[in-house]
């Protein structure tokens, strides 16, 4: 016999499917945006603001090899000036959250601290997409649309 | 004594025809539980273990975390 010692929750937290009545409502990791830019450290915020905007989107999250998320870059970032290496200009140790978390308490937290968005991560850190408040405020009125 | 395991390992004996078996409060395995699992609370472990369970195949036991 053997025992999981971190269980469900390790589980959760790794991003892999569940069984059960709460794997059927949206969680973090469903709504999360997988399409979400990344840039790597030392490249310069000139090159990653033009491939950002190119590919729709007003935001990147600055990831390492193994896509463990070590910052962010919001609007406000990709503004500064363009010869900047990411680490420089980069909104460093953002806080991340786990794929499981309702939807619900989500939305409930971004819209409270005024979060536009959010990196869902996976216990070890790494990326998993990249929560969106007017995605998870829309997923959390309306369940049917995350999935 | 079971033997401690982790994640990869958890899914290495689900792929080779493993039993999980969550012995959280069935209410709870109602509203998560892994692929497949099945329910034998604690409570309900010695007893039902051997009607539920193929001796002749690996079982991984676990609950809600290592807390």
């Amino acid at each position: 016999m053997y025992d999981y010692v971190d269980g469900n929750l390790d589980w959760m937290a790794a991003g892999l499917p569940t069984e059960g009545t709460n794997a059927r409502r949206p969680r973090a990791g469903d709504v999360a945006r997988k399409d979400v830019p990344v840039s790597r450290l030392d490249e310069r915020l000139g090159i990653v603001r033009d491939r950002v905007r190119a590919s729709g989107w007003d935001a990147c999250v600055v990831v390492n090899d193994e896509r463990v998320v070590l910052g962010l870059l919001r609007a406000k970032e990709l503004g500064k000036d363009a010869e900047l290496r990411i680490d420089q200009a980069m909104r460093p140790g953002p806080s991340t959250f786990r794929p499981f978390v309702s939807i619900e308490d989500m939305a409930a937290f971004m819209v409270e601290h005024d979060v536009e968005s959010s990196p869902v991560t996976t216990s070890d850190g790494r990326l998993v997409g990249l929560l969106l408040r007017n995605d998870a405020a829309k997923a959390a009125l309306d369940p049917g649309s995350a999935r | 004594m079971p033997q401690g395991i982790d994640r990869e390992r958890v899914r290495e004996l689900i792929e080779a025809g493993g039993q999980l078996v969550e012995v959280l409060p069935a209410k709870e395995y109602e509203e998560d539980h892994l692929p497949g699992a099945v329910s034998l609370p604690l409570r309900k472990l010695e007893v039902e273990a051997r009607q539920v369970l193929d001796p002749g195949r690996p079982v991984v036991v676990y609950c809600w975390d290592s807390a």
